[in-house]
């Protein structure tokens, strides 16, 4: 009996890292082929940001069942660090991977030490509430980083919350951070096969985390919190941890993020609570609390919108129907039924049964 | 035989009510302790209270001589008070196993970067935990449902199960909280013989709620009933049953 569920986590997660795999294969070869057009290639790495997101997301509402609507604002934060670091030594560090690997890791720091100082206020709320705040946190990262400007001289380091002007740079000094025009120039560093590798290794610290004693902690509180105190459980530990890790993760989408673009900005249609809710729509339709389901709905999704752009004006109508169908038939009740009657499984073994009568 | 828990002048009030009103109690090393009264009359708040939910009013508790009045209920957990509920709260989307695996959350432990990195250390102490999870599992006779869903286990299970996860935390005071409510006569005689594997094999000491007259008087050995808050009586079994205040708390005046 022991055995049989230690392998069935295996298997779930051999699967979930084949199926990626096997996809970026595949995608490979059409690149190496030809068969790939412009178009898809140009969103070949946003896909691989809204996978990262999806899992990021999926760990903080589908493991520690926490809504959170302000991931979009980790992501920024994870966009604008990596990029300013990236920025500052430009010069210094050429070699691209080096110069990349630190940029996310910088990023991702970034992102869970704002994960970990917005966690502390908003993980004592629940639900509903706690969703609305996070969106506020959202909002308020994407703002403050629209006034911000950095600048970068021999005398070090110059900010403002102004405008240029009063950043007072010597001539020879170059703005980092250009307020709403946020950060231009970054080195193009992302590419799809560091999406790659990102995601695996986004899969790899979420599904071991899941698996291990920690997850086994989180999910817990997610089941019953009151229990889970009644154990020995530190509530406000696994929430936090589970939360700075989710916003960790999407620090590094973000990161992926700022180096796939010549100019960064945080505007409402890229960090705004849009953002958050599309990517809480991955999660959603992927199925809380599975992270392969994520993996696969940030493709569709992603991919749906592009793939209709030949019916010009009622592209988002057919997407907005498309997403509704999706939706019904992946979680309603009764299409559940009938999918499990009707699964490849089920008539195998059914034939099995006739041919054995 | 030394003192387990020992509760002096345990007070509470919501608002304007005494929910609970000068309790006091002495539970003895492996002792079957059993706490009735009628509904309402607080036997849960004294739980409460005992787990640190609610913090006293008034009043001392102590556990073998350690003072544990106002701790945390993590902390109190981690002293060696574990509980079950009223109402069933398992993980419910977590494996049996599971389950009591996250009761020996405390017990075995290792760092969140030895499981996210899978070192040897993590399947070592993985497989330690398996291993004593199953004891537990077989003791309460789960071991066949280790894989299933901790919501689709019957409801007699379920409440085998909490128990079972309760244990897993080893604690020196186990506290069940009406074990035997919603059960049938069939599954509350496998729970008394639960139980007393507990008190007989795992030498554990237990407070039980009760309103299962069979259950209490066949396996408790002292009882101290509740009435309003207050304590009605105390002492051991047999008499307190006969107690004719006790008969008339719970059967009304004639």
């Amino acid at each position: 009996m022991k055995k049989i569920r230690i392998n069935k986590s295996l298997k779930d997660n051999l699967i979930t890292f084949g199926l990626v795999t096997v996809a970026f294969i595949a995608v490979e070869i059409l690149k190496m082929t030809g068969h790939i057009s412009s178009l898809m290639k140009g969103l070949l790495v946003p896909v691989c940001i809204y996978i990262i997101c999806a899992i990021a997301l999926n760990l903080c509402v589908g493991i520690l069942g926490e809504l959170s609507l302000g991931h979009a604002g980790f992501m920024c934060i994870g966009a604008f660090s990596g990029a300013f670091f990236s920025k500052c030594v430009q010069d210094i560090i050429t070699f691209a991977p080096l110069r990349f690997t630190l940029a996310i890791i910088i990023g991702a720091v970034f992102a869970s030490i704002f994960g970990f100082l917005i966690g502390i206020p908003v993980l004592r709320l629940k639900g509903d509430y706690l969703a609305i705040v996070t969106l506020a946190f959202g909002e308020i990262i994407k703002n403050v980083i629209n006034v911000l400007y950095v600048g970068l001289d021999d005398n070090g380091f110059h900010f403002s919350l102004k405008d240029v002007v009063s950043l007072k740079l010597l001539p020879e000094g170059k703005v980092i951070i250009n307020g709403a025009q946020g950060i231009t120039g970054t080195p193009n560093d992302s590419s799809f096969e560091v999406g790659f590798v990102l995601i695996i290794i986004t899969l790899i610290i979420v599904l071991n985390l899941i698996h291990s004693r920690d997850g086994r902690a989180i999910m817990s509180i997610r089941d019953n919190t009151i229990a889970a105190e009644s154990i020995g459980i530190n509530i406000t530990k696994y929430k936090l941890m589970a939360f700075t890790i989710s916003a960790g993760l999407a620090g590094v989408a973000g990161v992926l993020y700022a180096h796939n673009l010549s100019s960064l900005m945080a505007q409402p249609k890229n960090f705004g609570y849009n953002m958050s809710i599309t990517i809480l729509l991955f999660v959603v339709l992927g199925g809380i609390g599975n992270i392969r389901g994520s993996v696969i709905s940030a493709v569709l999704l992603t991919l749906l919108p592009e793939l209709l752009r030949g019916l010009s004006d009622y592209r988002m109508l057919i997407y907005a129907i498309v997403l509704i169908v999706l939706m019904l038939f992946n979680w309603s009740p009764k299409i559940l039924d009938l999918r499990k009657k009707y699964s490849i499984k089920n008539l195998i073994s059914k034939s099995k049964m006739k041919e054995a009568e | 035989m030394s003192t387990v828990l020992e509760v002096n002048n345990l007070t509470i009030s919501f608002g304007g009510l005494r929910a609970v009103d000068d309790f006091n109690v002495k539970i003895k090393e492996g002792e079957l302790y059993g706490l009735i009264g009628p509904n309402g009359a607080g036997k849960t708040t004294v739980f409460n209270l005992l787990t640190g939910v609610y913090k006293p009013d008034e009043g001392k508790i102590f556990l073998e001589g350690e003072n544990i009045t106002g701790k945390s209920t993590v902390e109190i957990n981690k002293a060696g008070i574990a509980r079950t509920f009223q109402n069933i709260r398992l993980f419910k989307n977590l494996s049996v196993l599971d389950n009591v695996k996250a009761g020996l959350h405390n017990s075995f432990t290792y760092s969140t970067i030895t499981g996210i990195l899978r070192l040897p250390k993590y399947f070592n102490i993985e497989k330690e935990m398996t291993e004593k999870a199953m004891d537990l599992l077989k003791v309460f006779d789960l071991d066949n449902e280790a894989s299933y869903l901790a919501s689709n286990l019957p409801y007699g299970k379920q409440r085998k199960l909490e128990i079972a996860r309760a244990l897993a935390t080893d604690p020196k005071l186990l506290l069940l909280d009406e074990p035997a409510a919603g059960m049938n006569p069939n599954e509350t005689q496998e729970l008394m013989d639960t139980i007393t594997i507990l008190k007989n094999d795992f030498k554990k000491t237990i407070l039980l709620i009760e309103h299962d007259m069979k259950l209490v008087s066949g396996i408790c050995e002292e009882l101290t009933v509740l009435n309003f808050g207050s304590v009605l009586c105390q002492g051991r079994t047999s008499d307190v049953l006969n107690d004719p205040e006790v008969i008339k708390a719970y059967l009304g005046d004639d």
